[in-house]
Parts: C-alpha cells; structure tokens; sequence
C-alpha cells in the first residue's frame, strides 16, 4: 500500500487487523512524511525511536490477535499532554527541559489501546492563543494556501500544531485540548474534524493546566469515524482527576448510525453575529439544508445569554490560569532566572515568570490577578461566575424543549493569515472563540466537522453542540452531517 | 473602571512578574481594553442567581484519609533548577 500516511484510523485499523499492512510500515510513513515537513513546524519533539519500539509491540500484539481499538495505530500528542520522560513543555519557555516523571492518563489510555506516538506538537502558549502565534517553538504553519497565494495562514489555536499535522498527513490522528475552542477552531481552519467532550469525560491527569473548569481533551481526526474511535480510547474514570466522571464510556463507533430522522436540530437567531461574513451565514443555511434532508426537524431557538459568554470567559478563564500558572516559580522544574548579587526569592519569582512567560500568558496571568484581587472579586469574578450560570441555563432550557442537537457556525472566518493579527486588539483575537466558548462555559459536548470551502478554497466547518454525556448521540448526527456535506479536500501539497 | 500606571505595577507585583516602568503605560492600555469588553458584564441581570461552582452536577467522590502514594523524592527532584541533598534550593529567604 502507498501513501500510508494519507489514511484514517479507521481504515488503517482495517488494513492492520487484514494484514495488508503493518504498524512498522504506517510509522516509517508518517515519520518521513514529518521529516519532509519541517515548513509546518507541526511536530515539536520527535519521538521516532519511541515510535518505532511501540510499532513493533503493536505488530506482535496483532499477530497474536490482540487488536485493542488503537493498536499501532501512530499519531500525534499536543505538548500539554505530559508524556513520560519525553519533553512537555506547553508551548512555553517556563518549561524548557522538563522531562515528566509521569504520564498523563489520556495519553497512557491511548498507549494501552496500543497507539504509537510520533512526537510532541506545537501549541500556544499554556494553550492561550487562537492562531498559534504565541508558542516558543514559533508559529505551526497551516498546510492550506488562499489559492495560488502564498502567504502563510494560520493553523488556528491553541491545538495549530496537532491540526496541521492531521490536514497535512504526518499523523492518522491527534490528540487537542479545548479550554475555549482550542480543538474546534484549528480543526474548522484546516478541514478537520475535532471533538470536545462533556466536561469530565476525559481525565484531566497530566495535562498541564490553564482553566481548569473549561479544560477538556479530544480527539482530532481525519473524520467523524475516528473521532469516535479515538475519543472512546481517551476517555473514562480515573480516579486521579476528581472532576471525572465515573460513566460507562458507550460504543461510540457503532452508534454511528447516521440517522438523524426526527432528531430535533437547534438553529440559535443569536449565533447570527453582526457582520458575519456571508460565506459563513452560507455555510450555515447549507448545514441546515443537508440535516433537513437527511430528516431532521430544524427548530429555530433562542440563547439569549450568548453575548456574554466571552466576556465571562475573560475573566473565568485568566482567574483560573491565574492560580495556575502560580506554580511556575523557578523551584520546582523549568526555568529559573539568573539572579544578581542581593537578588532575594521575590526577584527570583518575578525575574523567573517575566523571562519564562510570553506576553500573551503575561497578560492573562495579570488579569486574572486583577479580577481575583480585593474589591474585585465581586464586581468581576463573582458576576462572570452567575453569568456562566445563566449561560448554562439556556441551554438546559432547549434541552427541555426536546432539542437533541444545535448547529452553528464553528468560526466566523476561515484561516487568516500568520502576522495579521498582531497589531489588532487582544480582544479582536479573542473573538475567534465566539461560537464555541459557550460550549465550554456550559461544559458540553461540541464538534466541529468540515463543510465546504470559501472563495479562496480555504476549509471551513460547523459545530455541533450536544446534551451532556450523548457523544455518541453528538457523534453520530455529525457523521450524518459529514455524509452529507461530502468534504474531501485536501490542501495541495507545497511543504 | 481604568487601570493607571500605578495600578498596573500593582497587579504585576501581585502576579510576580518584573515589568519594567518604561512598559507600564502600554500594559496599563492593554488591561483597559480587555476589562472594557468584560464590562459588558454589568448589563446582565444577575440577581438572585448562584455563581458556578461546578459545570456538572456531580458529588465529589470519597475516598479514605491514607497515604496511597510517596518515597520517590529522586523523581520529585529530577526537574528542579536546583537542588541539593535531597532538597529544592532557594535563595536565602530568612535574615
């Protein structure tokens, strides 16, 4: 078989299990196609001697016939993932040369369904960032291009680097992390599919923090199919994260049934954004079309707290990062300052987090520092927190009302260019997480799925937001969707 | 609500991050933008509503008081800056 690389989990999975291929043979495919891939600055950290030793395990498992959902099967890990004995740096010089003496649970669950890891991948800072542009590595390049121009555009943020590994072929599949978006946005700017499941699904254990109420992991895949496959190999009980949920994890790959007959879709009037662009209001009334078709009842619904989801995510989200990027002192691990004669450890501390931080983070730590802070708590903090309930609330009210899904846009643009965003507002950044940070606040299940292209021939996708705990529900009306919408572009190849 | 110069050094100091004076004035910007965009809060009728302690309704599950975990304290000290006989090592923080 050729192109080794090009396939999906689900198909090398097959193609493994029939013997038409081996673990080995799909490895050495991806671990050259990311050496020709340096342009992308996708991958981070190899790991190919690691690859290679957990090819060879999985190849001897399938011989014997044990085939667990992932076995041999190589992908990529987001840096935040702390992996064991292998760099885990978040993105962030603070953690420069930190080898973790652990591995996180999403990543120890993938390995013992028999995953094989290619290496680490590039990221935003602490996961702060929605185009990848704040990470110490440097910017991961998106494999699409507007057309024949050949300005570099971003893969999107914070999970840019396991987006642009999975558009551009040099894994099956990634794992991402979604504090705000950070799964959907970089899969809808590369014509991937990405999935956030319910707060609680998957372990927290091991993921380096930045909000922890919003945090979740998820799969980033080639399709629905895998999403499903992947997800149910990360996810679980784990005793280690509290916040975890002790549910039996469901067959999510054989719940794709695809029928969406009689399922109610829910069309928010408040995701209509002023001066969205029409490509995307086209997108969307498509979407609408292709679930109507495929028999779905589309009822119009109304969220009306949407409008403040952002800015109660700015304040919840930096409160938290606040108290959690509070261990990075120079004492532990990472980076300490060179101190000067007389400096004592309130100089090591400041010194210290001022090299080891970017701005980005810098400004995020401050904020939440400022909201927390005496005589703001209330006034801030507190009023996000009761916003957030309110936020939630609209949805359980929809719920109620029968609605099984809602469908909206996953961005309000496609991928814009690496460089563009720089001298704008923080906050003109930050509204590329205005479609999917409600989901995270509210600690919902949410996908975004491939859906057609703009003028430029740029990817875009829609989201699909589900009940807590129905992935598999989620799951399979996203499956219906991709059928539907037939994506199957792929970038030209210039790396 | 505007942040100053001297509120701005304020927060830094609280967060333990050295800015230098010479890069006050910009931060201090910065932080009136984005707390701008959050004022948008006030406009929300919250009253009588619980703030979010947790997204998912669930009880925290319990466990026994008892030592599961431990005697690793070469793993614990293997990524520090700097450590000495068995300990993290600071500089002096007492007179």
């Amino acid at each position: 078989m050729s192109d080794l690389n090009k396939l999906g989990l689900a198909a090398a999975r097959d193609a493994l299990r029939s013997g038409e291929t081996t673990s080995k043979d799909l490895t050495e495919a991806c671990l050259a196609a990311i050496d020709g891939a340096g342009a992308l600055n996708a991958f981070v950290h190899h790991t190919p001697e690691i690859a290679m030793e957990q090819a060879a395990a999985a190849d001897k498992r399938l011989s014997e016939g044990d085939a667990p959902a992932m076995c041999g099967l190589p992908i990529g890990i987001k840096d935040l993932f702390c992996t064991k004995g292998v760099p885990s740096q978040a993105g962030s010089r603070i953690l420069e040369g930190f080898l973790p003496e652990y591995e996180s649970t999403v990543s120890q669950n993938l390995f013992d369904a028999g995953a094989v890891m290619l290496g680490k991948l590039n990221m935003d800072e602490f996961a702060m960032g929605s185009s990848n542009e704040t990470s110490v590595y440097g910017n991961a390049v998106n494999p699409w291009r507007r057309g024949n121009d050949d300005a570099q555009l971003t893969p999107g943020g914070s999970s840019g680097g396991s987006a642009a590994a999975v558009a551009a072929d040099l894994c099956l599949a990634a794992t991402g992390t979604d504090t705000g978006g950070s799964i959907r946005q970089p899969a809808a700017f590369t014509g991937t599919v990405g999935i956030k499941p319910t707060y609680g699904r998957c372990s927290r254990w091991g993921i380096v923090a930045f909000a922890s109420s919003l945090d979740q992991a998820g799969p980033m895949t080639k399709s629905v199919r895998d999403a499903a496959i992947m997800l149910e190999a990360m996810c679980g009980h784990d005793p280690k994260d509290s916040t975890s949920a002790d549910l039996p994890v469901p067959d999510f790959e054989a719940a794709l049934t695809g029928d969406v007959r009689g399922k109610k879709i829910g069309i928010p009037k408040e995701y209509r954004m002023d001066g969205m662009p029409e490509e995307i209001e086209k997108l969307w009334q498509d979407g609408i079309a292709m679930m109507k078709d495929a028999g779905a009842e589309i009822v119009d619904i109304s969220l009306p707290h949407t409008k403040y989801a952002l800015p109660a995510y700015y304040v919840i989200a930096p409160a938290e990062a606040s108290s959690n990027l509070a261990r990075y002192d120079g004492v532990r691990y990472g980076h300490r300052a060179k101190l000067d004669q007389g400096d004592g450890i309130t100089e090591m501390y400041e010194k210290t987090r001022a090299e080891g931080f970017g701005h980005e983070v810098q400004r995020r730590v401050m904020i939440g520092t400022y909201v927390l802070s005496a005589g703001f708590y209330d006034a801030y903090y507190n009023r996000a927190r009761k916003v957030r309930t309110l936020i939630k609330k609209d949805f359980e009210d929809v719920f109620a009302q029968g609605i099984d899904s809602i469908l909206t846009p996953a961005t309000p643009s496609a991928a814009f260019g690496l460089g563009e965003m720089t001298d704008a507002d923080p906050v003109q950044m930050y509204l590329n997480d205005v479609f999917t940070v409600t989901v995270n606040l509210a600690g919902l299940p949410g996908i975004a799925v491939p859906t057609g292209t703009d003028r430029q021939g740029l990817p875009l996708g829609l989201q699909l937001i589900g009940r807590p705990w129905e992935e598999a529900d989620l799951l399979s009306s996203a499956y219906a969707l991709e059928q539907a919408a037939g994506f199957v572009a792929k970038p030209d190849k210039w790396w | 609500m505007s942040i100053d110069e001297t509120t701005a050094a304020r927060v830094a100091k609280l967060a333990r991050i050295k800015v230098e004076p010479d890069a006050l004035p910009a931060l201090a910007q910065e932080f009136n933008g984005i707390l701008g965009f959050i004022e948008q809060l006030s406009e929300v009728d919250v009253e009588g509503v619980e703030p979010m302690t947790s997204v998912t309704p669930q009880r925290l599950k319990r466990r026994k008081d008892e030592v599961t975990d431990g005697n690793q304290q070469d793993k614990i000290l293997s990524n520090a800056p700097d450590a000495r006989e068995g300990f993290f090592a600071v500089p002096k923080v007492v007179e």
